[in-house]
């Protein structure tokens, strides 16, 4: 077991794990932080976002030691109301369907905004291009983030 | 911990609920009002306002606040909004007073009156199956309000009308609000039936037909906060994974099970038919055990000796074999003699391999058994939620009344979580360690013990008379799953004299499913590519081609003239481009779509640039979900036809996750999508799955189009596109 201590939307949180858990488990099933998903386990598809130091990571192969010392944003602390530009334009739009990836999606594209208030379509592409959706609301996350961009 | 699951009586299970039975739909007494949040503190101050509960549909608050209860799974479809705006309708609520929550899982009184009362969110039914009893329901609802105000003020019901969240006597200018009736109203013994003209005229709709009115369920699925059953947490709760046989069928044997118990953190090792299961105290912990099992397998299950690329052979074989008779789906005049005497015949078999679920969210369910035993909680996202509980009490040897089910959001469903078995797994993981238990699956289970739509042959045969029109039409469907291959094999808007259709099912031993659209995937594209490969042999346009074939069929002809206006058929393209129509249906609506492509040559690679669709659903409740719906329908069907396969090499599943078994990417996506809504008066019909049957045939007649060459075999992948190509 490792004591591993994290800075999580703001907070310090410490917890007991074994080592090599995955920063994901750590959010998920030890803080309650269950906004953020799991579903392939491989960094295959995107759907365990979060943003170590303002970067876009996979959490489900990130081990939580190894993000010790950082500073980890999930879903939950993105924004104090859940009105991040990006929140708010995903509402206007009417973007998620099951909506089990979405969280992944809109940590992914606000990484994205974060470095570039105004990508292009292929540059859109480029960076979300490792999230996936099944239900297919792929046209309406870029007229999101598009829509995002311009407000912000 | 944040957001445990606290244990409450209010989540009891209600028992009156089962001594009412029967009288769905109907207007019933305060005991029938709804409790079952598994948030105790939102239940607070509503079980002592007496008199608001109205209906087994609704609880109308003091302070207005109309919470509507939803008797469909969520998996992304959107009913759980849909189903409650046709009772507001009615109801004349005020949208913004409305709050939605799952209904209890109680068939009897939530099933649909139009689809035999089974509580299954399945085949695109929930806003077809519900729709004349939610606004018989809401409408009863109204009355009760009015009622209730007409006694007060002592005038008759007739001189009362409604506004949105108001009633109104306009005689004497008098008006009270919903929440305000709901703190004196009480009961009446007798609500009678509204009758049909008493409901609202269509033309004054509010809130069906609404572009405006949006999905209840956004809101948290944009800030983390929806619930999804992998996202329970109970107090003491512990994990379980299970190692599923890798051959459909294989008995398991646990070769190291003393080693195993001995790990630390491991609780119980659970040994089941088809597979061996570990409890262990975190999710990490198991998962890391998991990997340690050393199983033995029996070698004599019947699946042992399929290999699915060459299953191909025997079906090509089986098709072609005039003594093999199999289910007729379809017989009309004689299309033998019909193609005997045929000026010009046309033959060709189209096949589509195994496809996988892949919904985001894989399988998981949460169970926690009482202290007792003699009763069970269950927390899943099911697409039927009444066969999961059955399935749970059924494990646990107790009574259904004695299990409660709490629906939560499926990440996905696509026909996956109509079947219990991942609940059934998790019961029998409580019943051995007596805890709350998480059983997850992790995707590679999800993947390799996933129940596919099935592989299929199509065999086509047609003949046409001198102006190049079919005359006869036989069409042979093999494969495996049985019915599953059968569903969108009849053309029901085209006009043939003579056809016959026939499924020769064969029986693999391999698991499989519905799968969004079920067999109208594979059969449409199968159809509409073998209609466009005689249009172009007979150098006709396929659009005209269509039109002919649809002659007696106006309402599916104006989907396809809007489909063909939409894309603006006919244009002149870009060197390089091609356009390929298509016409489906499923679920009683209709679809048509047209796409753009191109091709490199060199790498096999179809780009699909820009697709246009058209649908007709009937009234349409949700107009802006319909379209997010067959967008997503459209993009899932060109994932399939692109990029999925499972392979079977005997009998076990050769893909474990999405770097073998790809699904659609942002890149993949068209530069435009383009939906349209067909405006009709029917009666509603099912949109989850409509959009997806006609892009496989749209997609493979462009191909056909651009280079003369027929795409016979889903997925479309680029070294199936260069084999064409070279043929």
């Amino acid at each position: 077991m490792a004591t591993i201590t994290l800075n999580v939307n703001g907070e310090k949180r410490t917890v007991n794990v074994d080592a090599g858990t995955s920063l994901l488990w750590v959010l998920r099933e030890h803080l309650g932080l269950t906004g953020t998903k799991y579903s392939c386990g491989k960094s295959y598809c995107g759907a365990c976002t979060v943003h170590m130091d303002g970067t876009a990571i996979r959490s489900c192969t990130m081990p939580a030691s190894g993000a010790e010392g950082r500073s980890i944003t999930t879903i939950e602390g993105l924004s104090a109301n859940g009105d991040h530009p990006l929140q708010k334009a995903w509402i206007e739009e009417q973007v998620p369907q099951c909506g089990y990836c979405q969280s992944g999606q809109i940590m992914q594209a606000a990484a994205l905004l974060a470095n570039n208030k105004k990508p292009s379509r292929e540059e859109i592409i480029s960076q979300m291009n490792g999230v996936l959706c099944r239900c297919g609301t792929y046209m309406r996350i870029l007229k999101a983030i598009e829509r995002a961009s311009k407000e912000m | 911990m944040k957001n445990i699951i606290t244990s409450d009586t209010s989540i009891s299970r209600r028992k009156f609920l089962t001594a009412v039975g029967g009288i769905t739909f109907a207007v019933t007494a305060y005991a029938m009002f709804p409790k079952r949040s598994t948030d105790a503190s939102s239940n607070k101050g509503e079980a002592s306002s007496l008199g608001n509960k109205i209906s087994a549909w609704v609880h109308i608050r003091p302070d207005g606040r109309i919470t509507i209860y939803n008797p469909a799974a969520e998996m992304g479809q959107g009913s759980m909004t849909a189903l409650p705006v046709i009772f507001a309708e009615e109801l004349d609520a005020d949208w913004s007073d409305v709050h939605i929550e799952f209904s209890p899982i109680e068939p009897k009184i939530y099933g649909p009156g139009a689809w035999g009362g089974r509580m299954m969110t399945v085949g695109s039914r929930a806003v077809s199956g519900y729709y004349e009893s939610l606004r018989q329901a809401g409408a009863q609802a109204r009355y009760v309000l009015m009622a209730n105000v007409a006694k007060k003020w002592n005038v008759p019901i007739e001189e009362l009308s409604t506004e949105p969240s108001v009633v109104m006597h306009k005689a004497s200018n008098r008006k009270m609000t919903y929440g305000e009736i709901a703190a004196f109203a009480t009961i009446l013994d007798n609500v009678p039936k509204i009758p049909d003209n008493q409901l609202k005229n269509p033309k004054d709709f509010r809130l069906i037909g609404n572009q405006n009115v949006p999905r209840f369920d956004i809101p948290a699925k944009v800030n983390g906060s929806a619930m999804y059953a992998t996202d329970v947490r109970l107090e003491g709760m512990v994990y379980g994974v299970i190692s599923r046989s890798p051959v459909n069928g294989a008995k398991p044997t646990l070769l190291n099970e003393d080693e195993i118990k001995d790990i630390s953190g491991v609780l119980a090792v659970v040994k089941l038919d088809h597979g061996i299961g570990v409890i262990a105290n975190t999710i990490e912990k198991a998962l890391e055990v998991k990997q340690q099992l050393q199983i033995q397998w029996s070698k004599d299950a019947p699946a042992a000796t399929h290999n699915s690329q060459e299953a191909y052979e025997d079906y090509a074989k089986l098709v072609r074999d005039d003594k093999q008779k199999g289910r007729s789906l379809e017989s009309k005049g004689d299309a033998n003699n019909a193609i005997k005497t045929a000026t010009k015949t046309y033959t060709a078999d189209y096949k589509n391999d195994y496809i996988y679920h892949a919904q985001m969210e894989p399988l998981n369910a949460v169970v926690s058994i009482s202290e007792d035993g003699n009763s069970a909680q269950v927390w899943c996202g099911s697409q039927a939620p009444d066969s999961a509980k059955s399935a749970a009490a059924r494990v646990l040897g107790l009574d259904e009344s004695k299990v409660t089910l709490y629906p939560q959001y499926l990440g996905g469903g696509f026909g996956r979580r109509s079947n219990a078995d991942y609940v059934e797994e998790a019961a029998a993981l409580a019943k051995a360690i007596r805890k709350p238990v998480k059983l997850l699956w992790t995707r590679e289970d999800d993947l390799q013990y996933g129940q596919f739509r099935p592989i299929c042959l199509q065999h086509m045969q047609a003949g046409v008379d001198k102006a190049g029109n079919i005359t006869g039409w036989k069409y042979i469907i093999t494969g495996t799953g049985d019915g599953l291959l059968a569903s969108g094999a009849e053309m029901l808007f085209y006009t043939m004299p003579n056809q016959l259709i026939e499924l020769r099912s064969v029986e693999h031993g391999i698991r499989t499913k519905h799968w969004r659209a079920v067999g109208h995937g594979p059969n449409k594209y199968a159809i509409e590519a073998f209609i466009d490969e005689i249009a172009h042999d007979q150098k006709k346009d396929p659009y005209k081609y269509r039109q002919y074939l649809m002659r007696n069929h106006p309402r599916a002809l104006k989907v396809l003239d809007t489909a063909a206006e939409m894309a603006n058929w006919g244009k002149k393209l870009p060197e390089g481009r091609a356009m390929g129509i298509a016409f489906g249906e499923r679920s009683g609506s209709l679809t048509a779509g047209v796409c753009e492509i191109s091709l490199d040559r060199s790498s096999g690679k179809i780009k699909v640039h820009h697709i246009w669709a058209a649908f007709d659903g009937g009234v349409v409740v949700q107009p802006d979900n319909a379209i997010a719906q067959t967008e997503g329908s459209i993009l899932m069907g060109l994932s399939s036809i692109f990029h999925e396969s499972i392979t079977i090499k005997n009998g076990k599943v050769q893909q474990s996750n999405f770097h073998d078994y790809p699904i659609l990417r942002m890149a993949d996506v068209p530069e435009t999508l383009e939906v349209k809504i067909v405006p009709s008066q029917e009666a509603p019909s099912g949109l989850g799955e409509a959009g997806l049957p006609f892009i496989g045939g749209a997609v493979a007649n462009a191909f056909l189009a651009l280079t003369g060459k027929p795409l016979r075999h889903m997925p479309f992948t680029p070294e199936r596109v260069l084999a064409t190509l070279k043929a």
